[in-house]
């Protein structure tokens, strides 16, 4: 009986529903747009040159954050370094060489689990391999590795989908001219992937630099009074400087809490941007 | 005339089982246009994968025979397969040219073979252009992207690509099946051209363009090779049923 | 030369190959460091301890219920809002939205998932905490309902990504059929489309629930850290703690080697097996559902 009134009002049912779902979307869309702009409002009045360029002062309620600038610089590059080289090639690997049998889709199975192990975990287990069993100690050594394991899984999927993006016929045409396997995807599969592997690396980067929990414990500092001279040092970071001044430090200036989360937007969303206008480039420049 | 490619007793079979081609013999004539044709399924394209190897990157496998090329066999294991693809070039029947400029469509495959210096390029380049009967159309954007071409200039530009490897033989598997009438007819002539120096065989997209371009041929029904006589005999007195059949479009 | 170059494809190849395996290699290792550091737990903590109330380690009370419940309140609390929020969401950018404003939405979308959650935390603190103290009453805005809000807020992008994939996958001839029988497009969204794609928002909905229950920091500043363990309903209102929090917390203040410290590492096993689990049963979900798709449209 409810059926039936529905279907006998149901352009009136329709104009209701396209309006509940389409208010779902403005609640779901409009915070986050706003959350963004809060952000901005309230930290921009901490920044200077010398809140980006100079050392924190005062048990961090005055000066600057340049250490966790430059520590998450660290951070992100020394990701880079460990998870782009390794997960391009397990790319490759899954894209252009592995037939579809049951040790495939282990690996599969295994880059699913990667990608849904909670970040705390990741802290976890780079505390005890990382910094206890191979004594790196506290360093951006083992947060790096840490973060680069965490950060695998989602360049190896980026990168093989950019991979298997490219055209099937391009290798047979290949092959037949005489080229090897290699030669094929360094000159041509490689090359015409490459916005879009750089595109997944950024994302995949843009995340690991906002992690707190896995550096929690394999890298963090919250006081240094100089910048890192090795790998083997400690490190400030923003997103780990965020969370203890906002949570641990009594009588902090807001001022300062608002100017570190917005340099830390700041740097997701330049990576973010980044990664977008790589990828409608590209996808414009295609010749195919 | 001598046989540039003899088949003996090939078979080939699918990974799951099923035969793709049973037990065909024949001999290919050097410099003479060789054209395979049948109903769609009958085994010519992977007959025609098996003479470059390209069906190495499938599931099928050749569970007996031999093919010889200038009397060594192909098949077997200690192949150079890269020369070989050198030696034996194939255009496809849909125009694929790679993501580079017409220039490095051609130079890409002569820079794999460790041809470097630019005037060695650039000569070959002009020779298969022009062979390809494509040289004046291109001349004057050859560092274009190649996709920038219509569809007739591409593929003519395909054939081009394989000829600068200075092959002996070019396969063909239609190549001009979704060509307009023109290009069809400049790639025919082409081949007529081409074949005075290089042995050609053709898988052509209709009975028509069997009958107009072979000087030998070969009609496959399902796997099997029914009937091979000369070009001029085959589409006016066929000695098979099925061929005469084939050929009146009685079935396909 | 060509000797040469067959050397090193040969070796590039091996390297390539091994790159792939690494991925088991590095789930291995995980699971074994944890179980390694999170094992001596049952020698040293008996059962029934660990099953108890009680989480206050600096009198070696162990007791993980209360951090199980915690999680599975906030989470359940979280899926709550973000199913609906995100299935609405990905509706509207499938279905109801022009196309233009789909290109400019689904980058807005993208971008909270990529929000650091510490950020997100941290707007928590300064700007829900009060505001849910005022409307509902509390004693204090840190509750396991504001974590479960803040949480949900950031399990939406997850399952808006992934559902709205899995509508525009759905075959054109789908809705062109249930149109050219005369059925609206709201009804063909619900009966036809949704339908249609249910594997998919399954598995968005599943991996939003998983990026939920591995969620730390904004979660852990939010919700009070009190490893108290009730499950009447106004708990809700009161302030929780999680499994995930509980690790982040006390990590840092622990022995090397003491009793607590494999207690941790023991919580932390129990959240690797339980996302293990999760993305297991979600992935499997959405491979059968594809290879069903292949069958049906081939």
């Amino acid at each position: 009986m409810v059926t039936r009134f529905l279907a006998r009002h149901r352009y009136t049912v329709q104009r209701i529903g396209f309006a509940v779902i389409t208010l779902t979307a403005i609640f779901t869309v409009l915070p986050i747009i706003g959350t963004i702009i809060y952000i901005f409002v309230k930290g921009i009045s901490a920044i200077s040159v010398e809140f980006l360029t100079g050392f924190p002062s005062n048990g961090m309620r005055e000066g600057g954050i340049y250490p966790a600038i430059v520590g998450t610089f660290y951070l992100t590059i020394g990701t880079a370094i460990f998870s782009v080289p390794l997960g391009i090639a397990a790319a490759v690997y899954l894209s252009e060489y592995a037939s579809n049998n049951k040790w495939t889709r282990l690996i599969r199975l295994a880059i699913v689990n990667l990608a849904g192990i909670p970040s705390v975990v990741y802290g976890l287990f780079g505390l005890g391999l990382f910094v206890l069993f191979l004594q790196f100690g506290t360093s951006i050594l083992a947060a790096a590795l840490t973060l680069s394991i965490m950060t695998l899984p989602v360049v190896i999927s980026t990168a093989e989908e950019a991979l298997r993006a490219v055209p099937q016929p391009f290798r047979t045409v290949s092959i037949s001219l005489g080229a090897t396997r290699w030669q094929t995807i360094r000159r041509i599969v490689l090359k015409e992937a490459l916005p879009g592997i750089l595109t997944g690396v950024i994302l995949g980067l843009e995340r690991a630099a906002g992690e707190t929990a896995p550096i929690l414990f394999t890298g963090a500092a919250f006081f240094l009074p100089q910048l890192p001279q090795s790998p083997f040092d400690a490190t400030m970071a923003l997103p780990y400087h965020l969370f203890v001044i906002s949570t641990q430090v009594p009588e902090m200036p807001i001022q300062i809490q608002y100017g570190t989360a917005l340099v830390l937007l700041v740097f997701v969303l330049t990576m973010n941007i980044i990664a977008t206008v790589i990828r409608s480039r590209a996808r414009a420049k295609r010749q195919w | 005339m001598v046989d540039k490619i003899t088949i003996e007793n090939l078979s080939l079979q699918y990974a799951d089982g099923t035969e793709s081609l049973r037990d065909v013999s024949m001999g290919i004539r050097q410099n003479a246009v060789t054209v395979l044709f049948g109903p769609a399924g009958g085994g010519k394209s992977t007959l025609l994968r098996c003479l470059n190897r390209l069906n190495d990157l499938t599931e099928i496998k050749a569970s007996q025979g031999r093919i010889l090329i200038d009397g060594e066999n192909i098949l077997d294991l200690k192949t150079d397969v890269i020369a070989l693809r050198r030696k034996v070039g194939m255009v496809f029947a849909r125009p694929v040219t790679l993501p580079m400029s017409i220039r490095e469509n051609l130079t890409y495959a002569l820079e794999l073979a460790g041809i470097k210096r630019k005037s060695k390029l650039d000569e070959a380049v002009e020779r298969s252009l022009k062979l390809a009967a494509i040289w004046d159309e291109v001349k004057d954007r050859l560092d274009e992207p190649a996709i920038a071409l219509s569809g007739g200039q591409q593929q003519r530009v395909c054939l081009a690509r394989v000829i600068a490897l200075q092959p002996e033989i070019i396969l063909l598997d239609e190549p001009t099946s979704g060509l307009d009438p023109i290009s069809t007819g400049k790639v025919e002539a082409a081949l007529q051209e081409l074949k005075k120096e290089y042995t050609i065989i053709l898988v052509p997209h209709s009975v028509q363009q069997a009958a107009r371009a072979a000087d030998y041929a070969a009609f496959f029904l399902t796997g099997e090779l029914i009937e091979y006589s000369e070009g001029k005999e085959m589409f006016t007195a066929p000695k098979q049923k099925k061929t005469e059949d084939y050929i009146m479009g009685r079935f396909g | 030369m060509e000797k040469s170059l067959s050397w090193r494809e040969f070796i590039i190849t091996r390297l390539i190959q091994g790159s792939g395996y690494s991925a088991i290699l590095f789930v291995a290792l995980i699971f074994f460091f944890l179980l390694r550091e999170g094992l001596p737990t049952l020698r040293e903590v008996d059962i029934s301890s660990l099953l108890n109330v009680r989480w206050y380690p600096i009198e070696s009370y162990y007791g993980i219920l209360p951090l199980i419940t915690g999680t599975l309140i906030v989470t359940i609390g979280a899926t709550l809002i973000a199913v609906p929020f995100g299935i609405g969401t990905a509706v509207y950018i499938s279905e109801v939205a022009p196309r233009w404003m789909r290109e400019i939405l689904k980058p807005i979308v993208e971008l909270l998932g990529g929000l650091p959650s510490v950020v997100l935390g941290f707007l928590g603190i300064l700007v829900m905490v009060p505001y849910i103290r005022l409307f509902m009453n509390l004693p204090t805005g840190l509750t396991a309902f504001t974590g479960s809000l803040l949480l949900g807020a950031i399990a939406v992008p997850t399952v808006v990504t992934v559902a709205e994939d899995a509508l525009d996958s759905v075959p054109r001839a789908y809705r062109e059929g249930a149109w050219a029988l005369g059925a609206t497009r709201w009804q063909t969204i619900w009966r036809v489309t949704l339908p249609a794609a249910k594997s998919g928002v399954l598995t968005g909905v599943m991996l939003g629930v998983g990026r939920a229950i591995g969620e730390t920091m904004a979660v852990m500043m939010v919700t009070g850290n009190a490893p108290v363990m009730s499950l009447r309903l106004n708990s809700l209102f009161s302030p929780a703690r999680t499994m995930t929090a509980t690790i982040a917390a006390e990590m840092g203040e622990v022995a090397n080697g003491s009793t607590h410290y494999h207690v941790l590492f023991f919580i932390g096993m129990m959240l690797f097996i339980i996302s293990m689990i999760v993305n297991i049963i979600a992935s499997s979900v959405l491979f059968r559902s594809k290879k069903r798709a292949e069958r049906i449209l081939s």
